[in-house]
């Protein structure tokens, strides 16, 4: 077992970025994502990371030189939050399609205007159909995990995707918390190098992301999506290593006193802990409550859902992010669409909250809880959503 | 689990001192957890600050609302913040102040258990100015043994290098010259 340290959960995130050997981290600034950038460049700076720290002017450009860097073979990381990552939007949307594994850490910031420096998941829906496997985590422990994990499914040649790891900004990423390091040698017994399928080179010249007209583009596309839903099956193999080396159990959605529960919490990303105390005191109050936490966001694990929802009445899904003019959060709509027309389809409640950070407290959720059970005796459709603690609603 | 909400100005270090006591409480093999109210710092500006122990794995990740215990690192907070505002029935304010702890229960129409110290004195004494989150630190473990004293003081001198000793002064004066009024 590594060592326990109390740390901020950036910092340690920093060091897993360390421990995974990188060759290159480009990245530029932006809260709340800054100190881990600030680490791994005090990192590189003092020597105990050798790696190519380029500060870039543009996170278009960070995602540009991780582009490069991944095309010749070698281990590249950048992380963004907010702006940033919409401002890279366009070079996200080609990593993918070009097949070349990386990391990046969001620390999930509210989009603009108005300026909001703080917390929801605006940012990540704004990614949501880019081609990249995303996983939320809950804690600093789960972010350090899956840094790891992240190389070691991105770079699997069954895979060679991109890999995007949500970090609740400031509630996650600027909280200081126990976190297991790693052993130098379970790093290596988990993590190979990287060997690229294929790699930019002089002596060898590929061409990639070159033009695709009518009669190509249409079987390009699909097989990038096929590879992204058949990555789950490695992405459950490198959980059950990560397990076997390390002792903590991941899956693509983690229940919490859910197998006999009537309703489920449906959440994503560190909402969850809390939730489970919601959960807890529910059931102090002899309600038949649960909660899944959905870590796995794409590929959606739609049959994993199903499986998990079988005996449930209904559905609580919280969700950070506004889908403008849609029918729902977008976590609520994409299990809406995985459990129509189900054998005993649960009743679907859904509730935004939290965003720019506002507290959601334990209270809050029973609040929720109780509001759902409300809907649902009078008419679940009246409403498909509803917004939770905003002044005028 | 134990709740502590720290209040200060921007720069004085009240998120350093919830850092250092979670730091001391993961240390003795216990859960602590540290968070800043998070927003852009300004320097002067009043700030908030968090510190949760326990010993078994925190969840939480909301705000403390109704804290344990209040340490407040700068006494022009006191008028201008209702710093016990949710403080529980028994719980403990510690502040930074030069006068009695009868005085400021008097001023502030407080009732809660009370513990005070002249941290700005202390500070300007042993550090050469008046930054108390070292200090205030000294006053909150009289106030009640959240960690060991022992604890802090590795997280300490990680945390401030060449001039760790001189903070470790301050705190352990602190510990000593704290007047408890429970």
């Amino acid at each position: 077992m590594g060592k326990r340290i109390g740390l901020e959960v950036s910092l340690s995130a920093a060091e897993a970025v360390k421990m995974a050997d990188v060759d290159c981290i480009a990245a530029y600034p932006i809260t709340p994502q800054t100190h881990i950038v600030e680490h791994l460049s005090e990192l590189v700076n003092n020597g105990e990371l050798d790696a190519e720290f380029i500060p870039v002017e543009s996170e278009h450009s960070a995602m540009s030189v991780c582009a490069g860097i991944a095309a010749v073979g070698a281990r590249a990381f950048t992380c963004t939050s907010s702006q940033g990552l919409a401002l890279m939007n366009e070079i996200v949307h080609i990593v993918s399609s070009m097949r070349l594994p990386m990391v990046m850490i969001l620390a999930n910031r509210s989009l603009s205007a108005p300026i909001s420096i703080w917390n929801d998941h605006t940012d990540v829906m704004s990614v949501r159909d880019c081609g990249w496997v995303q996983v939320f985590a809950n804690n600093g422990q789960e972010v350090f995990d899956h840094v790891l994990f992240g190389y070691r499914v991105a770079e699997s040649e069954k895979v060679m995707l991109p890999v995007m790891i949500h970090v609740d900004g400031f509630i996650l990423t600027h909280v200081i918390e126990p976190v297991e390091f790693w052993e130098t040698e379970q790093v290596e017994r988990y993590l190979p190098e990287f060997k690229p399928v294929h790699a930019l080179h002089p002596d060898r010249p590929v061409t990639m992301g070159c033009i695709a007209g009518p009669p190509i583009f249409s079987e390009v596309k699909v097989a990038q999506d096929e590879a992204l839903i058949q990555s789950k099956s490695e992405i459950i193999s490198a959980w059950k290593e990560l397990g076997d080396i390390v002792g903590r159990n991941y899956k693509p959605i983690e229940g919490y006193k859910h197998e006999d529960a009537e309703t489920l919490f449906i959440t994503q990303g560190c909402f969850g802990e809390t939730v489970s105390l919601a959960v807890d005191a529910l059931r102090d109050e002899g309600k038949s409550v649960g909660l899944l936490m959905d870590r796995l966001w794409r590929p959606f694990p739609f049959e994993e859902f199903r499986q998990a929802v079988e005996n449930a009445k209904s559905l609580i899904v919280i969700d950070r992010a506004i889908s403008y003019g849609g029918q729902g959060g977008p976590l609520a709509l994409d299990l809406r669409s995985a459990l129509y027309k189900e054998k005993n389809e649960p009743i679907i409640t859904n509730f935004i909250c939290g965003l720019a950070s506002r507290d959601v407290t334990i209270d809050d959720f029973k609040n929720i809880y109780n509001r759902s059970m409300e809907k649902i005796k009078v008419n679940p459709r009246e409403e498909d959503f509803e917004y939770y603690g905003v002044r005028g609603k | 689990m134990l709740e502590i909400r720290l209040h200060g100005r921007g720069g004085q270090g009240a998120v350093t001192s919830a850092e250092l006591l979670a730091q001391a409480a993961i240390k003795e093999g216990k859960y602590g957890q540290a968070f800043p109210s998070f927003g852009p710092e300004r320097r002067g500006a009043p700030v908030v600050a968090f510190c949760r122990i326990d010993e078994k794995q925190i969840k939480i990740r909301s705000n403390i609302n109704e804290p344990d215990i209040v340490l407040v690192l700068d006494p022009s907070i006191l008028r201008i913040v209702d710093v016990a505002a949710g403080l529980k029935g028994d719980g403990i304010l510690v502040t930074n102040t030069k006068h009695k702890a009868d005085e400021i229960r008097k001023e502030l129409n407080l009732k809660c258990k009370l513990a005070v110290v002249n941290a700005n004195g202390i500070a300007r004494e042993e550090l050469g100015l008046p930054i108390t989150n070292t200090t205030m630190l000294g006053a909150l473990l009289k106030a009640k043994a959240v960690v060991s004293p022992d604890s802090l003081i590795e997280p300490l001198r990680e945390r401030f290098g060449r001039i760790a000793e001189k903070n470790i002064r301050a705190f352990k004066r602190a510990f000593k010259e704290t007047e408890l009024a429970f």
